[in-house]
């Protein structure tokens, strides 16, 4: 793995995510969403019904995570990455609608990765079960959609140095493949 | 007959709860500092050392080292001197369960129906597990379990003829499929024989013994020692980056089985591997 340093301000534009290389090590500043399972799921049942998303996904982020409660004085409990697969059947209509960076950890399908070819999109991922050393890089958090789904809710996060390894850039490069490969035995 | 009030119970799994969640094992916290220096890949290694750093924080601030706090299994070992007072006995351990997910600000992650999926907003009911021992004494384990590792778990029951090389084949294969997602470095514990459930069960316990423990038995641990080695060599590494450092431990426990049949169960953690014991 031979990666770049590199910082980026949301919103993630596709001019900027052409210059995100599998391996490359980034540091997100600015806003990006959550959402995990159940969100996702009503998401893609808001658009079957024809109806418009609480949120506009162009050129957007969002971070796969179900946050711990925070305790008094914190902005926001430990939040570290979910396993972004279950997310893989509910993605496709994101990325038409112009998501262009998804932060989890572990694989993705085929069709989330030809998607991001084709829509234009990168897969980060965060450190699993990091989630306190996270949880110091979000400086604000607010809950804008689905507030019932506690934990599942969308949230906006505002980051700052929000430390991410692109994983599969938007040529379909994944370093999940190519990274074990090398060490194979 | 020894009296325990249940109360008693409720405490200690509250306290577990909490106490397991916000402080990494010391087993872990060994495990990766010689996995420092076994490693071979500069990613891993960064990798290692934020998940060092992570569980210094947790442990000074006080918060959950992850956000997936887990669905809380608990253990007990009732010695039958025991004449346990107070309440039910189900309903204290979900009492112990339901104040240290909500004093410890740990999330609650259990939904009431599997396909309803509605959140019980108290992380309750535990998966509890009783046992009926000599003595007078209760033995009480929590086991915080998180899903990303659970959901790469596997069973299959394998013939006979499969023998060693089949659970072999089988525990490594579970791994390489589970590859990224359970946030390596991974903890496996593995059941073999007894029932379907019973194989379930008993690779859930594996997991409870501590990393660099092996099986008495002198075949088993040999087959632990090969299996670490063998995962070790499939190069998934730290986080699926790649590198040396898949698995931290290999844990198995066997059971007397039937003769038609070789259960085997691989029950995959990923590195808090979380759990505490208590003996009242």
């Amino acid at each position: 793995m031979s990666g770049k340093i590199k910082k980026i301000t949301t919103p993630l534009t596709k001019e900027k995510l052409k210059g995100l290389m599998a391996g490359d090590t980034v540091y997100i500043r600015g806003s990006i969403y959550t959402g995990r399972d159940a969100a996702h799921q009503r998401l893609i049942e808001t658009l079957k019904r024809g109806e418009e998303l609480p949120i506009d996904l162009k050129d957007q982020i969002i971070y796969y995570v179900g946050p711990a409660p925070a305790k008094p004085g914190q902005i926001i409990g430990s939040a570290g990455p979910t396993t972004s697969y279950r997310m893989d059947d509910l993605t496709l209509p994101l990325l038409k609608l112009g998501l262009s960076g998804m932060i989890g950890k572990g694989s993705r399908g085929e069709q989330v990765i030809e998607g991001m070819k084709k829509y234009g999109a990168v897969y980060f991922a965060a450190i699993g079960g990091a989630g306190a050393l996270i949880a110091d890089s979000i400086k604000e958090s607010q809950i804008v959609a689905y507030e019932d789904l506690g934990t599942e809710a969308i949230r906006k996060l505002k980051v700052e140095d929000f430390p991410v390894i692109v994983v599969i850039d938007s040529q379909g490069n994944n370093l999940y493949v190519s990274e074990r490969e090398k060490y194979k035995r | 007959m020894r009296e325990i009030n249940v109360n008693k119970i409720s405490e200690a799994v509250k306290e577990m709860c909490i106490s397991s969640n916000y402080n990494l094992g010391n087993d872990v916290v060994r495990a990766f500092e010689n996995s420092r220096e076994t490693e071979e890949s500069p990613v891993a290694k960064k990798i290692i050392d934020n998940l060092i750093k992570n569980s210094e924080i947790a442990r000074e601030k006080r918060v959950p080292m992850c956000q997936d706090t887990g669905m809380a299994v608990v253990f007990l070992e009732i010695g039958q001197e025991v004449k346990l007072v107070g309440r039910d006995l189900k309903e204290a351990i979900n009492e112990g369960v339901r104040q240290g997910y909500k004093e410890g600000f740990l999330r609650k992650s259990v939904v009431e129906d599997p396909l309803l999926r509605n959140n019980t907003g108290d992380n309750t009911p535990a998966i509890i597990y009783i046992d009926i021992v000599p003595g007078d004494k209760v033995k009480l384990t929590v086991a915080p379990k998180g899903f990303g590792s659970e959901n790469m778990s596997r069973t299959k029951m394998l013939k006979p003829s499969d023998g060693i090389s089949g659970v072999e084949a089988f525990v490594v294969e579970t791994v390489s499929l589970a590859g990224p997602n359970p946030c390596p470095p991974i903890v496996v514990g593995v059941g073999v024989g007894g029932t379907l459930d019973k194989a379930c069960q008993i690779a859930k316990m594996a997991l409870l013994r501590p990393i660099g423990e092996n099986n008495t038995i002198e075949y088993v641990k040999e087959l632990e020692e090969r299996l670490l080695k063998k995962i070790n060599d499939l190069g998934i590494g730290p986080q699926g980056l790649g590198g040396r450092t898949t698995a931290l431990a290999v844990n198995i426990e066997v059971f007397p089985t039937h003769i038609a049949g070789l259960p085997v169960a691989v029950n995959i953690n990923c590195h808090a591997s979380r759990h505490e014991e208590r003996i009242i």
